[in-house]
């Protein structure tokens, strides 16, 4: 438990958290990060923009930390581009299968219960503890 | 009106991630990795994110519309599906091999990271293919492209 950081978390949480629900009173729209990105590029145009604006204002989220004083690091990536890759297109492909992803289903489909996004969040959360032990621990590889 | 909301919201959303840690890889995967040093971060997360999106949700619904907007658009009801499973299978898969999902993938841009971009670019393509080999098979998914993207999230 190296770097567990219960009151970051719960406190990064309940940021997330307010987004999400100003996200639905005030445009009555769902926070899933996998569904805007997917529809900025191939929805309607009307649908476009605030798609577009959604993604711009994550993507000037390090800015806002940055100027309030907060540190922002390069993220640790793997040096394996096959790897990069690979991942890549699996998130990409099974969030659309599945319709949703983590903040999709992981926060505002089991902040509904919906059975859906409950079953969806239990198998990646699963499958992907299968892979992390599998690279880490060398189980059943 | 919409479009600034928007934008202030996926603001606070990337404030929320990067305040919880969860853009940083290594901090996700030690949550996956239960046999390892077991870093239970990402349970407090979810745990804070659940308490005030349930709450504000239960309010929305008592009310009859958003604020800047005709309807909520909450995700239809539909039930427990082939596509579903293997999907979040396969983005279970992707997820743990790196550590990243969307959010923090599109955020983490801003690094201009090579890693990150490519990383992004492969989840733009997977994206792509999926709806290309739905539109290729509209019976395959039950559902059209739009129905598609309005779904869960």
């Amino acid at each position: 438990m190296a770097d567990f950081d219960p009151i970051a978390g719960l406190l990064g949480g309940v940021v997330i958290g307010l987004a999400a629900v100003f996200l639905m009173l005030l445009n009555g729209r769902v926070a899933g990060i996998s569904g805007i990105a997917a529809g900025a590029f191939s929805a309607s145009r009307g649908e476009r923009s605030w798609r577009l604006a959604f993604l711009a204002g994550l993507i000037g989220a390090p800015a806002i930390i940055a100027l309030l004083g907060g540190s922002y690091e390069m993220p640790r990536m793997p040096s394996n581009w096959t790897l990069i890759v690979v991942a890549g297109l699996l998130v990409g492909v099974g969030s659309r299968m599945g319709s949703g992803c983590t903040s999709g289903h992981g926060i505002c489909g089991i902040a509904r219960l919906s059975p859906r996004s409950i079953v969806s969040t239990v198998l990646f959360m699963a499958s992907a503890v299968i892979v992390v032990a599998i690279m880490r621990h060398g189980i059943g590889g | 009106m919409r479009a600034i909301v928007s934008f202030l919201c996926g603001l606070v959303f990337g404030c929320g991630l990067l305040i919880s840690g969860m853009t940083e890889p290594p901090k996700v995967l030690g949550f996956l990795d239960v046999l390892g040093a077991w870093d239970p971060t990402l349970g407090f997360v979810m745990a804070g994110a659940l308490a005030v999106t349930a709450t504000g949700y239960a309010f929305a619904r008592r009310q009859f519309a958003p604020v800047f907007g005709a309807r909520f658009e909450w995700p239809p009801q539909t039930g427990i599906d082939r596509a579903l499973v293997v999907g979040s299978i396969l983005f279970g898969i992707g997820w743990g091999l790196v550590g990243l999902c969307p959010g923090p993938a599109i955020e983490n841009l801003a690094t201009l990271s090579p890693e990150v971009i490519v990383f992004v670019l492969a989840m733009g393509a997977g994206m792509a293919l999926h709806g290309w080999w739905q539109a290729r098979t509209p019976t395959a998914g039950g559902a059209d492209a739009a129905t598609a993207i309005a779904s869960d999230g």
